[in-house]
């Protein structure tokens, strides 16, 4: 698992993050927090000096660890605060830090034209894409895993520089191709190029735990009669489960982020997901920065959620996955 | 299986023998949608790429459908303007500045965690994960209301602080400005990446080599410089160019936040990429930067697989 953690940004939140990692006990603490210098001259002037620097060397890492802590939450409070203030609250010179919370942005947000077309095309997108992805990566992941075969190295290589491919860069000739196919303005082809943008990781992290699961579990079932598929369906895949939601809940984030394919290849309100409306909000809205926060926290909250499910579900699985082997 | 007459014993013989071609079909058959589909969409696309980038290909090409090839006009045409150099130079400062920044803060916020209580460490990661999960749109929207010029936080601020000329300043009126902005952005969403994972690694060592060092009247610098740094070599190595690679080829934040202007001048190389193509529809010249930014990348990338390389080998 180790050298996959680094491949990819949401992959990793399984390690870190709150529930993550357990503390290495206190002696890493208190080892590296009591490296203050103790006072060189003697008596009782360089006792309190020491205590005092001691205290100060416990004080200061609290201290910046909150200003660090304000500055991160800081965007997402002020998003949260701004969607669920009244217009007369926010639109005015001296920030208001407390009021009445209103609802009448988000309502302001949704009652735009074909606002729920938007949500179902990013979810259409993103839920065909994941699926497809994890299909065809089961399939191939399988392979690479647990079979020899010529080739194998090639494909192991692919998949991995895949991963780092710059859809960004190609959005000019995605653009060109989709025009040529006529498939513009589609959410079909929305959906197919992020399925071949979530599947190299998918691949690569389901190989990693296809690979984990202990080879004598699928011969053993094989031994007591299943063919090779049912050995697979009856005791891989159950296995699977905290690595299909890891790669399905990453997927997800990926393609319910991504603004670059959408701006140059859905043009038409109609094909639009929801990251292009909320990037065209202000344009269309002006001014009405409340209704503006309110739609992002609408855009927000399911990433939110399935990040800290993320962080949770994977890492439960993780240990349960060491016992098991 | 007893078989009695060779008629019965052929059979079975047939059938094993498709059943091994089968098996040594099978890892074939179970890799071919995923090659295909990496092939055509992925592998298709970086092939038309460097072909368009070969032809004349404008707006009357686009209607018309025809193929004209122009040879390397496109990257002459590209290398000798003078707005590729400086967009160019202007990418690597902007990635320069915020790999720095991010690497830097997010080592420092990584040994704070490590170095912080129960509590105090639980309210900081959250804090971090929760600009981590942010999507990149709503975040320089909100990046865009902070620094709005009529009711934006930051000139308010910047009043209550006592300077003057923020009554209505815009925060967007230079590329400079705005790019210094898209750099608070992609810092704050990739530093707690980098503090998390350090963290994460930092906590799987034992905590009786740092106390050996205290014992041995190590300063909290020297732990640093002759203990962790050398522990997490490969961690900073794969990170610095992880960053590298994905602030060069930002696009969503630099585009959204202020479309690359006021006047191209927030451009960086993907961005000029976008606005040669689908704002002045000259394909062929897109095509054309977008392959030089992909040799960028590729030098980027292959120090990054080598590393990766390195570490699946020395862990099996």
């Amino acid at each position: 698992m180790t050298p996959d953690k680094l491949t990819d940004r949401i992959g990793d939140v399984n390690v870190a993050g709150p529930g993550g990692a357990p503390p290495a006990g206190d002696p890493v603490r208190q080892t590296v927090a009591g490296t203050t210098r103790s006072g060189r001259g003697g008596g009782e002037a360089a006792a309190a000096r020491a205590l005092r620097a001691k205290r100060f060397g416990q004080i200061w890492p609290n201290v910046v660890a909150l200003l660090l802590s304000v500055v991160f939450i800081f965007p997402v409070y002020w998003m949260l605060a701004s969607s669920f203030k009244e217009r007369g609250d926010i639109l005015t010179k001296d920030p208001v830090f407390f009021f009445v919370p209103t609802f009448e942005n988000y309502s302001r947000a949704m009652g735009v034209d074909l606002f729920w077309t938007y949500v179902v095309n990013s979810l259409v997108v993103t839920l065909g894409a994941v699926a497809l992805a994890l299909l065809v990566a089961l399939a191939a992941g399988f392979a690479i895993a647990r079979m020899q075969f010529r080739g194998r190295r090639a494909m192991v290589l692919v998949v991995m520089m895949a991963q780092m491919a710059p859809w960004e860069v190609l959005i000019i000739v995605m653009y060109l191709n989709a025009r040529d196919l006529e498939m513009l303005n589609s959410i079909f082809t929305l959906m197919l190029i992020y399925f071949v943008m979530a599947l190299p990781f998918t691949i690569w992290t389901l190989r990693g735990f296809i690979a984990a699961v202990p080879k004598e579990l699928e011969e053993a079932a094989m031994i007591d009669g299943c063919t090779r598929t049912q050995a697979f369906f009856r005791v891989i895949f159950p296995l699977l489960a905290p690595g299909l939601m890891a790669t399905s809940i990453f997927g997800f984030i990926m393609a319910w982020n991504e603004f670059a394919m959408v701006l140059v290849l859905n043009k038409s309100p109609e094909a639009s997901t929801l990251p292009l409306w909320l990037a065209s909000f202000q344009t269309q809205f002006g001014n009405d920065w409340g209704a503006t926060m309110a739609a992002s926290t609408l855009v927000t909250l399911p990433v939110l959620i399935l990040f800290l499910i993320l962080q949770r579900r994977v890492t439960g699985g993780m240990s349960a996955g060491a016992v098991k082997g | 299986m007893s078989a009695k007459t060779p008629d019965v014993v052929a059979a079975p013989d047939r059938q094993r023998e498709r059943g091994r071609a089968l098996t040594r079909l099978l890892p074939y058959l179970l890799i071919a949608p995923a090659v295909i589909a990496l092939g055509l969409v992925l592998g298709g696309t970086l092939f038309r790429n460097v072909l368009i980038s070969l032809q004349e290909f404008g707006r009357r090409q686009l209607i018309s459908r025809t193929t004209e090839w122009a040879g390397l006009d496109n990257y002459v045409e590209v290398l000798t303007n003078d707005r590729f150099w400086s967009t160019l130079v202007r990418t690597f400062v902007f990635m320069a500045a915020n790999v720095v920044l991010i690497m830097v803060i997010g080592t420092l916020c990584g040994l704070l965690l490590l170095r912080l209580g129960k509590r105090m460490r639980l309210v900081l990661s959250i804090s971090l994960v929760l600009a981590w999960a942010m999507p990149i749109i709503p975040s320089t929207t909100v990046f865009r209301w902070i620094f709005d010029t009529q009711f934006g936080l930051v000139n308010w601020l910047m009043r209550t602080l006592g300077f003057s000329g923020y009554d209505q300043h815009n925060w967007f009126d230079s590329g400079l400005s705005t790019l210094t902005i898209a750099t608070l952005l992609i810092v704050w969403t990739s530093v707690p990446f980098v503090a998390l994972n350090l963290y994460a690694g930092l906590t799987t060592v034992s905590g009786e080599i740092y106390e050996a060092a205290r014992m041995d009247g190590a300063s909290a610098w020297r732990i640093f410089w002759s203990i962790v740094l050398p522990i997490m070599k490969p961690f900073f190595l794969i990170t610095t160019f992880l960053e590298i690679i994905w602030v060069f080829k930002a696009f969503a934040q630099i585009y959204a936040l202020n479309g690359g202007g006021p006047n191209r001048a927030s451009e960086t190389l993907p961005v000029m990429a976008y606005v040669a193509g689908m704002g002045q529809q000259q394909y062929g010249i897109a095509a054309a930067i977008s392959v030089v930014t992909l040799l960028i990348l590729v030098v980027a990338m292959s120090f990054y697989f080598r590393l990766i390389l390195k570490q699946e080998k020395e862990q099996s």
